[in-house]
């Protein structure tokens, strides 16, 4: 009973939860806060039990829910889970907790409101990754925009407003294309077969048989209109320029999760929708699809080079990262798609872990302006030494995790675009740079700056909050197999 | 079970030393007496249960084969097509392996490593508590990886090895953060590296691409049956882009540049990592992938060519350079390059021969520049030096023996090893290997005339540091002072080395009709392609006469012999060295070319540095300016995206975004102000979001 109906509570709970938060009055700030971070620890552990559950043997979804929800229209709620969204899954309900506890201190205003939000994203990330509706997933996916855009919006930094606005905007644009091409193939598949349904293992079979031809037909505009808003959301070069403003301008939290969490329901959406979905038209899109990843490779980590605020460097970083994710899902052999989605992770793990670092940085500073560090490693050593081990994870050290992912990927898309690796190669070299010369920047060289001196070292919290993503980020590195074992079923069968 | 079936334990141990003295002695500031006997245990285990292991291994196992212990599959990608057809499983364990290259070298690595440690106990002592414990960490760290390195029995181990002496490299060169030229000289190391790194990345994909498996036993067998034309440009390919690694590694041309910097770093380091251990990996590696350049006459070619180019290349610098350890550097570099020439000409044995001497001699060299530099207060000037002699005997002894090795004074380890090295490339030459026997001819001279410069350079070195009178002043004079036990005990087991490796190891049987006299040959030459067991020594001993032989040996102690004797007459006769400032003023370009280091480091600052953040910055004020110029300015064409241009007209679209933005503005506006603002500003959005979708819906059918 309990098992059977895993998926929808780690979904709703949060929500309900959320609700339930918001009957509390807003000047139980304490207990609002230790509400918050046990119920999304229970989350955590309880999508560790859905871990247990899980049968890594078999490709398919597990643990299947599915009742009705909009009958008229064939719409359910379903839900299912399989090797990759499994990873996904557990890496949220992982960084709403860490999320929770790098608040602690650094969010003070409307801390009940915070809260709920954060609550309510858990409930629409979860819920997108577990989808097998594609209205569900649609709902979910528009759902999360809301919280999301008030993290920014409300809790951010001095222009939250134009980078929330930009934010919404942005991924809005993406939304209501990939919102009329679900509506058109559900139309097409009404008029082929009479009947309404948004089902996921239906479209499996009805979706590739919209027509096909050249750019203009009817197919491609839809995978189009898919990509398009995936495309947004990874970012992609060239629609990536919302995700440094929304970075800069978001609270800690808002980072993490954007980071850790968001930027991957794009990868995710193109593995799941774009490649299973219309596999011919994907066929069609790999070039491009490869070609842009390598130029948001090269790209993004050029401009990360010279980026002056430790925050716009990681995003643009991100950028180049995310880049590697996109090339191994276009290269699409079972080692780049594996490489890829541990890469989804391990950058969220990564990513996650450096947003917290420099937020710890923030609180105590209020800069996020290289400039005005330097030297501060003798002062924060604990923080140093963290911040190095996430910095050489996130640059591929063999060892930590992003190796693992670098690896699978590069090696898995060598046999089918050899051009590529060796443009992705060059981002290796030139992320490396940037990192260890924004650490160079930030905590080697001399102490220049008097107020610096004084700076508090991570506190008990603060570590507490980050072990849990560096525990994973060693563990993926040296025993990845505990996690591309479970999803190797899953990506065999969606590529075949 | 036995010793050699824990291999894996030997990385291990240091790595546990590492993992305690950085989490737990330096969290804790313990006494530098905690973190000394974990760091001593850490590489002393290491040493033991290496030799142990080894010996074990030698006397029990059949050792013309690998032995391979896998420990656990470490990643596994599912099958993938191979350019040579049909599929392989991407399967990669972390395994180990035993065999007479790795044996070598964990015994040298083991050995070398762990009197660094102790000579370090003594070196470090004045640092605070936490440096102290943070320094043997990461000293620890460097074993772990570097044995990682050593013992891999595939070329992803081995790859994490190589990043993990990168990383330590990095950490210890910058182990004086705070300034700002030692965290620069780190950063550029591992930069350098990288690049590297990237070749040997490309490589590894290639060598999976092409033969399904990256295990070396395996790959040794494959390629040991094909003898056809068929794989030649895959192992030249493959042979280059490991060398590129190789390059970055071992500091050659034309990624030479770091490891000068990287002195740096205590001297210790400069020691253990950038002298007698890691930058040497890069000769290890290519010896290890023997079989990929015996395959390809143009990759031996291309790994002779800059190892020789670099031998006289860096021997040329190190002609004028004042500061101890810089001349220290340079001759790494040049050494180095020997090792290259000789893996160059097909004499891989020689080559990791030459690793061995060299590790005893030049870890002797810069741990005695340690304690000259720790004696005169930190100066590295050498002329600010001079008559240590009477202040240090046993340095100056230790030093004088090492000193001779390197400059090919028979019978010591340096001659041994360096003549075999130039003895395989005459005869490379003289048999006209691969038909490039001229080239080979033009190296081999270029190698003769680098040994002369060694000997000179290193005996000016030791004349001015321990000869004539102290120009440090009286109050450095003061503080001379011969070094702790710690610190000499070690130098005098390396100088031990240094005399008696040589003859030892590797004794040069052919001039004397006992070719199997030479252990090395004997026991490495089963990993070698192409070889057979002893065959190698036979081989090369009747291309070459007898007489020839003698005659090369005579030719390469009559050049060393005459470098010494000019180094004598300019800096040991003459306190004023007038004869050499004579020559600066005569020469002035080529000194300060010299002196310069060819301007190598400003050409790259100009060229690939500016370049690389030249691009960067158009690539940022493009990202500004234009993809994000768009985004802001015209917002209806990211909207409006072909896909609904014939349905919609724009200017609705750029009305409902606009809508957007000023609902959602005044939205976030009320939720600030007012405290139950959250569920209006809220509802709005779902109310138009619901709006939108419903308009939409209806719009598009």
């Amino acid at each position: 009973m309990f098992e059977s109906h895993l998926l929808s509570l780690i979904t709703l709970a949060p929500a309900v939860a959320a609700i339930g938060l918001g009957l509390i009055p807003g000047r139980y700030e304490r207990l609002v806060r230790w509400l918050a971070f046990g119920i999304s620890l229970g989350i955590f552990f309880t999508s560790l039990l859905m871990w247990m559950v899980f049968d890594p043997s078999m490709g398919g979804m597990q643990m299947v829910e599915k009742a009705d929800w909009i009958p008229q229209f064939g719409i359910e709620f379903h839900l299912g889970v399989d090797g990759i969204s499994l990873l996904l899954v557990l890496l949220t309900t992982l960084l709403v907790p860490v999320v929770i506890a790098a608040s602690w201190t650094s969010v003070r205003d409307k801390v009940k409101a915070f809260h709920i939000c954060l609550l309510l994203l858990t409930t629409g990330m979860v819920g997108a990754f577990l989808a097998l509706d594609v209205f569900l997933f649609y709902v979910f996916w528009e759902f999360i925009l809301i919280p999301m855009y008030f993290i920014i919006g409300v809790w951010g930094g001095a222009r939250r407003i134009y980078a929330a606005v930009k934010f919404f905007i942005f991924t809005m644009a993406g939304s209501v294309l990939m919102l009329v091409a679900i509506l058109y193939t559900a139309r097409v598949h009404f008029e082929t077969t009479g009947i309404w349904s948004f089902d996921y293992f239906v479209w499996l079979e009805t979706a590739s048989q919209i027509p096909m031809g050249g750019v203009w037909s009817p197919q491609m505009l839809v995978f189009i209109a898919f990509a398009l808003a995936f495309a947004i959301k990874v970012p992609m070069f060239p629609f990536h320029t919302w995700l440094p403003d929304a970075h800069v301008e978001a609270p800690t939290g808002g980072s993490i999760i954007l980071a850790g969490v968001l930027l991957k329901l794009g990868t995710y959406g193109f593995l799941r929708f774009n490649r299973a979905l219309f596999p011919e038209a994907w066929e069609k899109a790999v070039p491009v699809i490869m070609v842009l990843a390598v130029i948001g490779i090269v790209y993004g980590a050029f401009v990360a080079l010279v980026q002056p605020d430790i925050k716009k460097l990681v995003a643009y970083s991100s950028v180049s990262h995310l880049g590697f994710v996109m090339l191994g899902l276009a290269a699409g052999t079972i080692s780049s798609t594996q490489g890829a989605i541990l890469q989804m992770v391990n950058h969220g793990l990564a990513t996650g872990a450096l947003f917290l670092l420099i937020g710890i940085l923030y609180e105590r500073r209020g800069t996020l302006l290289i400039a005005d560090y330097g030297g501060i490693a003798t002062v924060v050593p604990v923080l140093t030494g963290f911040f190095l081990l996430v910095t050489l994870a996130s640059i591929g050290l063999p060892g930590l995790n992003g190796f693992v992912g670098e690896f699978l990927i590069l090696a898995g898309s060598w046999p089918v675009a050899p051009a590529a690796v060796v443009g992705a190669g060059l981002g290796v070299v030139l992320g490396a740079v940037t990192m260890l010369w924004m650490v160079q920047r930030v905590f080697w060289n001399p102490l220049s700056h008097e107020e610096n001196r004084g700076l508090r070292d991570m506190n008990f919290r603060e570590v507490a909050t980050v072990l849990p993503l560096v525990l994973f980020i060693v563990w993926i590195g040296v025993f990845p197999m505990t996690f591309l074992a479970p999803m190797e079923a899953a990506v065999r069968l969606l590529l075949e | 079970m036995s010793f050699y079936d824990l291999i894996w334990l030997v990385p291990l141990f240091p790595l546990a030393g590492a993992l305690i003295n950085g989490l737990v002695t330096h969290q804790l500031g313990l006494k530098k007496s905690v973190a000394n006997i974990v760091a001593l245990i850490g590489s002393g285990l290491a040493l033991i249960w290496g030799w142990a292991a080894v010996l074990q291994w030698y006397f029990t196992e059949d050792h013309t084969v690998s032995y391979v212990v896998k420990v656990f599959s470490w990643i596994s990608g599912g099958d993938l097509p191979l350019l040579s057809g049909g599929t392989a499983p991407l399967e990669v364990a972390a395994s180990y392996q035993v065999d007479p290259t790795s044996a070598v070298m964990v015994c040298f690595v083991t050995l070398v490593g762990f009197l660094i440690h102790l000579y370090s106990v003594g070196y470090m002592h004045s640092e605070s508590d936490k440096a102290y414990s943070r320094y043997f960490s990461y000293l620890n760290l460097f074993m772990f990886a570097m044995l990682t390195l050593v013992l891999g029995s595939n070329l992803l181990v081995l790859f994490v090895g190589w990043e993990g002496v990168g990383l330590c490299s990095y950490l210890l060169i910058g182990f004086y953060y705070e300034k700002e030229w030692c965290a620069s000289a780190g950063m550029k190391a591992f930069i350098v590296n990288r690049i590297g790194d990237f070749g040997f990345l490309l490589a590894i994909f290639f060598t999976f691409g092409w033969f399904g498996t990256l295990e070396f036993s395996e790959l040794f067998a494959v390629l040991s049956q094909h003898h056809g034309d068929a794989l030649v440009g895959a192992a030249t390919i493959i042979g280059v882009l490991l060398f590129i690694g190789a390059i970055g590694k071992s500091a050659q041309i034309p990624l030479f540049v770091w490891l000068p910097d990287a002195m740096a770093g205590p001297t210790p380091v400069s020691a253990l990592i950038h002298a007698a251990t890691m930058v040497t990996a890069g000769v290890y590696m290519v010896a290890r992938c023997n079989f990929f350049y015996q395959l390809s006459p143009n990759a031996m070619l291309v790994v002779a060519v800059i190892g020789g180019v670099t031998a006289i290349f860096a021997a040329t610098i190190g002609l004028t350079q004042n500061d101890i350890k810089k001349v220290l550097a340079y001759s790494t570099v040049s050494q180095l390059g020997y090792m290259f020439l000789a893996a160059g000409v097909g004499a891989y044995i020689a080559a990791i021969f030459h690793v061995v001497t060299h590790a005893f001699f030049k870890a002797c060299l810069f741990l005695g520049s340690g304690s000259v530099i720790h004696a005169c207060g930190g100066e590295q000037d050498m002329r600010k030096m001079g008559g240590l002699k009477k202040y240090m005997p046993k340095t100056y002894w230790t030093f004088l023996i090492a000193t001779i090795a390197i400059a090919g004074i028979p019978p010591l380890a340096g001659f041994v090893s360096k003549d075999a090295i130039l003895a395989k490339a005459f005869e490379a030459g003289y048999t006209d290997l691969n038909g490039f026997g001229g080239a080979y001819y033009g190296l081999w001279i270029l190698g003769l005339c680098g040994a002369a410069l060694t000997a000179f350079y290193m005996f000016r070195l030791v004349f001015m540091t321990f000869d004539g009178a102290f120009r440090g002043g009286e109050e450095a004079e003061h503080h001379l002072h011969e070094s702790p036990w710690t610190m000499t005990l070690p130098l005098q087991v390396l100088a031990f080395g240094s005399v008696i490796g040589g003859l030892l190891i590797g004794f040069p049987g052919i001039l004397f009709h006992k070719e199997n006299w030479n252990f090395i040959e004997g026991f490495m030459g089963p990993m070698i392609l192409g070889a057979h067991g002893h065959g190698a020594a036979h081989a090369g001993g009747h291309a070459v006469s007898f007489g020839l032989e003698w005659a090369l040996v005579g030719l390469s102690v009559t050049v060393a012999a005459a470098g010494i004797l000019v180094a004598y007459r300019w800096y040991k006769t003459d306190p004023e060295f007038s004869i050499p400032n004579a020559m600066a003023e005569r020469f002035p370009f080529a000194y300060k070319l010299l002196l310069n280091k060819y301007w190598v480091d400003e050409l790259y600052d100009a060229t690939i540095i500016r370049g690389t953040i030249g691009l960067a910055r158009f690539c940022w004020e493009f990202d500004a300016r234009v993809v994000d110029g768009v985004v802001n300015g015209t917002r209806h064409v990211t909207v409006g995206t072909s896909f609904l241009s014939g349905i919609f007209d724009l200017k609705v679209i750029d009305g409902i975004v606009n809508l957007i933005g000023t609902i959602n503005q005044t939205a976030s506006r009320y939720f600030r102000r007012l405290q139950v603002g959250f569920t209006q500003g809220y509802a709005m959005v779902m109310v138009f979001g619901a709006a939108l979708l419903l308009a939409v819906f209806f719009i598009s059918f």
